[in-house]
């Protein structure tokens, strides 16, 4: 006699909480044990997710450097527990989890790299160094749920940025579980929040929220995308592009998407007795 | 000592503690900010009408001096000679500034010229003598006629945060001077930092200082602009506080009419015109006189002058 | 004069040394050449006298400019080693130091700020701007950015520090091998001009550099033009939004610094003198028209009285009156449009109940001119408080903790500056690294240096000028 599964309900990730789509509503995606439902996420939902994420924004960006570092090595360490779960869902896991390695390694370096100090011509110390901006909405790569997933948002969190991430519409279902990794990781709630839904729906209202500091077009459909860049520009929103192709995600990573999210803050003092 | 500084201070000069409590409670000064804002200052552009005036206010304001092993008194009736008619149409300086045994020479030179005598006193210029010395020295050269003394605090004792005793030193020569008026040097070049300079400052009014001053001229550096803009805050401060005024006094390294001008900017940007007159601004210097001269003629005359046409005395 | 007080006399500064064209055209492939669209008039906001006439590029002559541009680039400028890119700017900060005092006083004239400014601060950032980027021309490799150039750049600058934002967006434009476009302010169009003749004087390879007048219409189509690679603008807020919308969905890339409503924040253990000193500096310098100006000063409670008492003495002593006087603190401001604007938010500030007060000062009778200006009883929600006025005019709140402190700065869309005065050094580090803004002076304001970055958070902008972090806008 075949035991009978237990079926899973795909949910929303929003300030460490997995809510259904205050809408209600849901909508049919493929999974490896055929259509399932996952939450469609609404532009409230959207909304929720950003307040969460700048509640969280204080708390993650003042943590140090080093045990943001811990935080997200621990999450490849829980990827790698779940690597046969992930790897139903995605072909390039292994991958995903060694992406995430090299990114939380950056956390306690990227000042080092990015900073530095200006020899200015008079008695001042002067530093450059750089900071979060804020909260930045990610729309995640449609066509690889994992990888690319993992590509645009490690680099947003590691310097201390919260996101609102738009999962693959499509393929939602390896961003809902790792909201799951990450919910029982140390990660604190609200730094990553993860919208499942209709792009087309949840982009607009993500890109035109004046409570977002920045947006990552990634996974932009190509006839939103310049629209999507207009409404970024209401409260002047730093913008990575829609790469057209789509960039190869299993290419060697860089600093571009890391840098793209932080500001340089340069302090000044006097030097005197 | 029994003296107490004026209200609303009286206490502070209580115990060394108090004192202490109070000097490092003062704002303290930026050195780069400082610096800046006395630089500006000192691109200010003085012509003309301006220029004039303040020229013969800068002679009218010189302590003219004489400090040296080597002085007699022949040197001293020249320098008064010279103090009281520095050439011509030019006004007198405020003093004629010697060591204390050359005082008698000096108040006999000026008799009558409205000319004040200084003498500094208290084992100047190093203060390194017994506190009964120091008062001798001073009873000395106010019995001897000099109206005005300048006095050196122990720079040791500051340094060391031994605050009540400088305190307690300065109203003791202030007492010694009975009706002469007291000028404190602090020997600034020695207290290394603004911060001390402005302590020093108000601990010297806090004792009764009638002028402050900076320097021996045997230091350097001895005054600069930004040491005198930190006095200058220092003496604007104390009046609004104690509705008491004291005055300032730069001495060493003016020499010449372009340094003194930016003294004088200095004066009427942060004090105000209540302290551009002699009765609370001096000038400590020697060759500074001549080339206030020069500058004068060459307003005069529309010719720049030479050192052959002013008296080298 | 009296006896009882200092009265400077006039100390001009000679205009001699300027010698004006009464007529410019637009630099184009290294020639001025005539525009197509109209002429119009610069003045000198102290006086209103017509100091030259210049032509508003159209359309058609912007489109010129880009194509002069584009052949430079890939005929000369793209492939030229770095270090003979680094010479020519050389050459350019050196022939900027020989004409300093020319370009000083034409600066003072047509913008209206003091001639000891423009002379002490403007010139010499101006000529150390170029000579630091020079040196980059060949070192771009090590600089962390790439070492592509990206093409033309359109650039588009204001008329607060007509010639410094020149220096800002043409030299590590030029320095990392890209030709310019660039468009200055209608209402100091002047320097550009001459700097076009220095480029000429220093052989600098033509359409390198371009240089075309106008106003709003110029600068757009500057910006929609298809040939332009990246754009570069300083500007306000409003302007910034619509060059972000106008790109999007295009390939271009854009630095944008904006505008700015910094707060300057006074501890109790501040060093007093200084920081008033700095206070001043900060909202006062260049009549306040200045985007990381300090303009909220923020005094924690303790030491409003003395604060105030303090600064309103300073204010009393600020000379204001002819910008070519060398004894002058505050010129003109710089046009008829900004004087309305700046009186306009100072009303709304008394209306909406702050009270307002200015030291007395006799202001010329021709010419834009408007007293230094204190605002007391402001709160965060007037919107003297919130808005860029962009002039001589200060609004004063108050603060009880740190935390406040950080708070009151912070909330407002822009981020472009802070300052900070304390003496407690752990305070001052606590303070930089909660305060959102590109620049945070401590202890210091409006201090500026080709080696250190500027630029903004949120609505103040996006890229960083100066420094290593500079070539970033302009390489790939």
């Amino acid at each position: 006699m075949t035991r009978l599964p237990v079926l899973k309900t795909y949910k929303l990730y929003i300030g460490g909480k997995f809510p259904r789509s205050e809408s209600g509503r849901s909508y049919p995606v493929s999974s490896p044990s055929g259509v399932v439902n996952a939450a469609q996420g609404s532009r409230k939902d959207v909304r929720d997710a950003v307040v969460a994420a700048r509640a969280a924004f204080g708390g993650w960006s003042r943590a140090t450097a080093y045990n943001r570092g811990q935080v997200l090595y621990r999450v490849a360490e829980l990827l790698e527990g779940r690597r046969a779960e992930f790897g139903r869902l995605a072909p390039d896991v292994d991958e995903a989890i060694d992406r995430w390695v090299w990114y939380a390694g950056w956390t306690d370096k990227i000042a080092q790299v990015a900073g530095n100090a200006n020899p200015v011509a008079g008695p001042y110390f002067n530093l450059s160094v750089p900071e979060p901006t804020g909260v930045v909405g990610i729309l995640a790569p449609q066509s690889s749920p994992l990888l690319g997933l993992v590509s645009v948002l490690a680099p947003a969190i590691l310097t201390g940025n919260t996101a609102v991430v738009i999962a693959s519409e499509s393929s939602p279902l390896a961003a809902v579980a790792l909201a799951e990794v990450l919910a029982t990781s140390d990660v604190p709630g609200g730094v990553v929040n993860i919208v499942t839904g209709r792009t087309a729906e949840l982009a607009p209202p993500l890109a035109g929220h004046l409570d977002v500091n920045a947006l990552d077009l990634a996974g932009a459909p190509v006839d939103l995308a310049a629209s999507l860049e207009g409404l970024a520009a209401e409260n002047l929103k730093r913008v990575v592009r829609r790469a057209d192709p789509e960039p190869d995600w299993t290419a060697e990573p860089a600093l571009d998407r890391v840098l793209a999210f932080t500001e340089t803050k340069t302090v000044w003092h006097p030097i005197g007795v | 000592m029994t003296a107490t500084a004026p209200p609303p201070y009286s206490d502070v000069t209580r115990s060394e503690a108090s004192l202490r409590r109070f000097l490092h409670g003062l704002p303290g000064v930026d050195q780069v900010g400082a610096e800046a804002r006395a630089a500006m200052l000192g691109t200010r552009s003085i012509k003309t009408t301006a220029k004039a005036w303040a020229l013969d206010l800068a002679i009218r304001m010189i302590d003219l001096t004489t400090l040296e092993g080597a002085d007699t008194p022949g040197k001293v009736r020249a320098l008064c000679a010279k103090g009281r008619h520095p050439g011509p149409g030019s006004p007198p300086v405020a003093a004629i500034c010697v060591y204390g045994d050359m005082v008698p020479t000096a108040v006999d030179a000026l008799r009558g010229s409205g000319v004040h005598v200084a003498a500094v006193a208290t084992a100047f210029p190093s203060g390194r003598a017994a506190l009964d010395v120091k008062l001798a020295d001073t009873r000395h050269a106010v019995a001897d006629g000099a109206d005005e003394i300048d006095m050196v605090i122990d720079r040791g004792a500051f340094l060391s945060g031994r605050h009540q005793q400088v305190y307690d030193e300065i109203v003791a020569v202030k007492d010694a001077c009975g009706g002469a008026h007291l000028k404190v040097i602090l020997e600034t070049g020695e207290l290394s930092t603004y911060d001390n300079v402005r302590r020093a400052s108000w601990l010297a009014m806090l004792a009764g200082a009638d002028f402050i001053k900076t320097s021996t001229g045997k230091v350097s550096p001895a005054a600069t602009l930004p040491v005198t803009l930190v006095m200058l805050e220092a003496v604007r401060d104390f009046r609004d506080a104690t509705g008491r005024q004291v005055g300032m006094k730069p001495a060493g390294g003016i020499r010449t009419a372009k340094d003194a001008i930016k003294y004088l900017v200095l004066v009427n940007e942060t004090t105000g015109e209540d302290w551009l007159s002699p009765d609370w601004f001096r000038f400590g210097a020697s060759s500074l006189l001549n080339d206030l001269l020069m500058q004068r003629d060459k307003l005069a005359t529309g010719h720049y002058s030479g050192p052959d046409y002013v008296t080298l005395d | 004069m009296g006896m009882s007080g200092f009265e400077y006399a006039p100390a001009p500064e000679s205009r001699a040394v300027v010698d004006l064209d009464p007529s410019y055209g637009l630099f184009i492939g290294g020639e001025f050449t005539d525009g197509t669209g109209s002429a119009f008039k610069s003045i000198s906001p102290a006086t209103e006298e017509v100091l030259a006439e210049v032509h508003e590029a159209s359309a058609a002559d912007v489109d010129r400019a880009v194509a002069a541009a584009r052949h430079a680039y890939e005929r000369v400028w793209r492939d030229m080693p770095g270090r003979d890119r680094g010479k020519y700017l050389f050459r350019i900060a050196r022939l900027i130091q020989e004409r300093s005092r020319e370009l000083a006083v034409l600066e003072s004239l047509d913008n209206g700020k003091p001639i000891r400014e423009a002379r002490d601060v403007d010139l010499p950032l101006v000529a150390a701007h170029f000579f630091y980027y020079a040196g980059w021309a060949d070192k771009l490799a090590y600089a962390g950015h790439g070492t592509q150039p990206l093409g033309v750049a359109g650039q588009i600058i204001p008329w607060n520090f007509p010639l410094l934002m020149l220096a800002w967006k043409i030299a590590p434009a030029l320095a990392c091998g890209n030709t310019v476009v660039l468009k200055p302010a209608e209402t100091t169009p002047l320097t550009a001009l001459l700097f076009a003749q220095i480029c000429q004087q220093a052989e600098l390879p033509p359409g390198v550099v371009n240089i075309v007048t106008g106003a709003g219409a110029t600068g757009r189509a500057l910006v929609e033009h298809p040939g332009v690679d990246k754009i570069a603008f300083t500007g306000s807020t409003e302007v910034g939004r619509s060059i972000a919308r106008a790109v999007a969905g295009t390939p271009k890339r854009v630095t944008l610094e904006l505008g700015g409503k910094a707060a300057n924040i006074v501890f109790d253990d501040a060093p007093i003198d200084q920081a008033v000193e700095g206070v001043v500096n900060g909202i006062f310098f260049n009549q306040g028209h200045v985007c990381c100006a300090g303009s909220r000063l923020l005094v924690q409670e303790p030491v409003y009285d003395e604060v105030l008492a303090s600064l309103k003495r300073r204010l009393a002593t600020l000379r204001v009156g002819d910008p070519l006087d060398k004894n002058t603190d505050i010129g003109a401001i710089n046009s008829a449009e900004q004087l309305a604007r700046i009186r306009e938010l100072s009303d709304i500030g008394e209306a909406e109940g702050a009270e307002r007060w200015s030291p007395p000062c006799e202001l010329p009778d021709r010419g834009f001119w408007f007293p230094p200006t204190l605002f007391t009883g402001v709160s965060q929600s007037h919107r003297i408080a919130r808005e860029e006025i962009f002039g001589p005019v200060l609004s004063i709140l108050t603060f009880r903790t740190p935390a406040e402190a950080v708070e009151k700065a912070n909330n407002t869309p822009y981020g472009l500056s802070a300052g900070v005065w304390t003496e407690k050094g752990s305070r001052m580090l606590w303070m930089a690294d909660r305060l959102r803004a590109g620049v945070v002076w401590a202890n210091t304001f409006n201090r500026f240096d080709p080696t250190s970055p500027f630029g903004g958070y949120k609505e103040s902008g996006y890229g960083r000028e100066g420094g290593r972090h500079g070539l970033g806008a302009y390489l790939r």
